[in-house]
């Protein structure tokens, strides 16, 4: 089983070997394009048009080679800024050449063609050499030739000594399987220290990350206080006017029509319940306050309760999360519950939450019809975007027929003290 | 009856006070937070407790916990819980002992001063008084043993877990109070409930209701 795997990583190893010296020669044409479009700017300005074109291939061509990387264990980011939204020639032309990344692919195109070269030949060669010696004997007695020579370990050069071919073969093509993958790495390493961003570039991609996930949070919240604001404006304050005029007119009537104001007094009970109602609801859809006295791990148990669906709940976070981070792991699981409910005809359900390493995991399954799609509805786009806000990233799994995971992962610190967020008010 | 208020904000304990004085039952004590709560509780070893969940000192559910563990010091001390906002999840931990002499209220019901008195006198007498709000959040779930009601045993269920007698029950869904006691026997058949005490049964069908 072990040994298997051990031959299956060479062959794999040795097939992207070859591959990388097919990539490897493309370099070299696109050297000489880029030179050429560089040199080219100046006359007539063909350079203008050319090497927005060829960056593109390079970028193509620097895309396949992170991504052979990628599959030998080494995963490299894009460094590349992002393009200016107008299409003007001189704009691209302008984005292309102040992008440092641009000048350090370029200066791969030629270490990497090289390395590519050697290191993919060589971990096709030592292979080969080793299945030659391996069925050399039988070739030497059926085609018989006049020469007899083999042999990288020990000299083999009469036919009388063909026999120690097989195992010297067997030997080479064990160490050449071995090697390969090894090969793979070094040429992954190289191909990372040219394409990988810089550090400079990594921070220009993080804040570029920041200002968009900042930007939509901000939005989001900014809706979210316009609804906040209706809902009270027309609801509860509503009420409390509608309360104050009632009591006021029952007042007026207490004397006169103990009758009449007895009725108006138990209206005016009535308006103050449906403002405590209004409020209930508005409150809930704020801050739950079985969040604030549960946490995470309560407030999803109670979540899970009051669904029509019979629903699980595992959990295995011991400790309080920070309130914006535990406010946004809920809301996020309420939603994608809620997504079960409404869509999934599901019979059963299950929650797990766990908190590892830094990272808190929520993974809801349901066994419905699955097919859920992240673009069909705002739901599952929305609670991304919440996520992101805090580096939090969701996956979905949902074959048709089922069944549906949804997994979510917010990297968050545990604390184990519950401290009450807001002082004495009473 | 002798009673204990935990409440914090000083309008409400007052006017609870006041309100239960005025029904003939005797404050032993009023206390504003968690800590002291417990305490008196096992001291004063009232007839009824009426407890807000959320206390100081962290405004979390120190009263609930207080509730709780007081029970487990006074085995079935009657005690009616108050709070902004309900959960099925407090009414099932709070039940959860199986002696009833549980209430479970939304603040806002104190407002109907007769129906409150009764609920707390209800609590006292070891019944159950869970909010209808609680109940109607339970309606909508499908599972076993519940699955095996009928729609109207349900209704009549959750009229049970509000604390309703059969008259009341008969009264508030239109039927006779014949059907009601049918409807119960029925319920107690399908969840497996064992001939006994009927006040003690009511509280095991509560108890399903609520999945414990």
């Amino acid at each position: 089983m072990e040994s298997r795997d051990w031959i299956r990583d060479g062959v794999r190893a040795v097939g992207g070997g070859v591959l990388s010296v097919a990539l490897a020669i493309t370099n070299i044409p696109l050297f000489v394009l880029f030179v050429v479009s560089l040199v080219l700017t100046p006359v007539l300005g063909i350079g203008l048009v050319l090497l927005p074109l060829v960056t593109a291939l390079i970028r193509g061509r620097a895309r396949l080679a992170r991504r052979l990387a990628a599959t030998f264990g080494m995963p490299i980011a894009r460094p590349y800024r992002p393009a200016p939204p107008s299409r003007g020639l001189l704009i691209r032309y302008r984005w292309i050449v102040t992008d440092p990344a641009t000048w350090r692919d370029f200066a791969w195109l030629l270490p990497g063609a090289v390395a590519g070269l050697v290191l993919g030949v060589l971990s096709l060669a030592v292979p080969l050499y080793g299945i030659e010696g391996i069925v050399l004997l039988p070739l030497w007695i059926w085609l018989g030739t006049g020469t007899y020579g083999y042999g990288a370990i020990w000299p083999i050069e009469t036919l009388g000594e063909g026999f120690l071919s097989l195992p010297q073969g067997t030997v080479i093509l064990a160490i050449g399987l071995a090697m390969a993958p090894y090969l793979r790495r070094a040429d992954a390493w190289l191909t990372k220290l040219f394409l990988a961003p810089t550090r400079n570039a990594e921070l220009r991609l993080r804040v570029s990350h920041l200002t968009t996930t900042r930007s939509d949070n901000l939005d989001a919240q900014a809706a979210e206080l316009r609804r906040i604001e209706r809902d009270l404006h027309d609801g509860a304050q509503a009420r409390l006017v509608s309360l104050g005029m009632t009591i006021g007119l029952a007042a007026e009537l207490v004397d006169d029509n103990p009758a009449m104001a007895r009725k108006l007094l138990s209206e005016a009970r009535e308006t103050s319940s449906d403002a405590l109602v209004e409020l209930r609801h508005l409150v809930r859809g704020i801050h739950p306050p079985v969040l604030a006295e549960r946490g995470l791990e309560g407030a999803v148990r109670a979540l899970a309760m009051a669904l029509p669906i019979p629903t699980t709940v595992g959990a295995a976070v011991p400790g309080r999360l920070d309130t914006p981070v535990e406010s946004a792991a809920y809301f996020a699981v309420a939603e994608v519950l809620a997504n079960v409910t409404r869509h999934s005809f599901a019979q059963h359900a299950e929650v797990q939450l766990w908190h590892h390493d830094g990272t808190l995991t929520m993974r809801i399954s349901d066994d419905g019809l699955g097919g859920a799609d992240r673009d069909a509805g705002t739901g599952l786009r929305g609670i991304e975007r919440r996520l992101a806000a805090f580096d939090g990233t969701m996956s979905l799994s949902s074959p048709p027929g089922g069944p549906t995971v949804v997994t979510m992962e917010l990297p968050c610190a545990l604390s184990s003290a519950r401290i009450s967020p807001y002082s004495e008010t009473a | 009856m002798r009673v204990v208020i935990g409440e914090d904000l000083a309008l409400l304990r007052d006017g609870l006070t006041r309100l239960l004085e005025a029904y003939d039952f005797t404050v032993v004590a009023a206390v504003d937070n968690g800590p002291e709560l417990l305490p008196a509780l096992v001291a004063h070893r009232p007839d009824v407790a009426v407890v807000d969940v959320r206390l100081p000192p962290t405004f979390t559910d120190e009263g609930l916990q207080a509730a709780i563990a007081a029970r487990a010091a006074i085995p079935g001390l009657p005690v009616l819980v108050l709070s902004q906002h309900v959960e099925p999840l407090y009414a099932r931990e709070l039940l959860s002992d199986r002696k009833g002499g549980i209430g479970y209220l939304l603040k806002d019901r104190v407002s109907h001063v007769a129906q409150f008195v009764d609920a707390v006198r209800r609590v006292a007498a070891g019944g159950t008084a869970l909010d209808p709000e609680v109940v109607s959040q339970l309606l909508a779930r499908h599972e076993p043993p519940l699955a095996a009601l009928t729609t109207r045993e349900r209704e009549v269920l959750g009229q049970m877990a509000e604390g309703r007698s059969n008259g009341a029950i008969a009264g508030k869904l239109f039927i006779g109070e014949k059907a009601v006691s049918k409807h119960i026997s029925s319920i107690f058949t399908k969840l497996g409930l064992p001939p006994s005490d009927d006040d003690h049964r009511r509280v095991l069908a509560v108890l399903a209701y609520l999945n414990v």
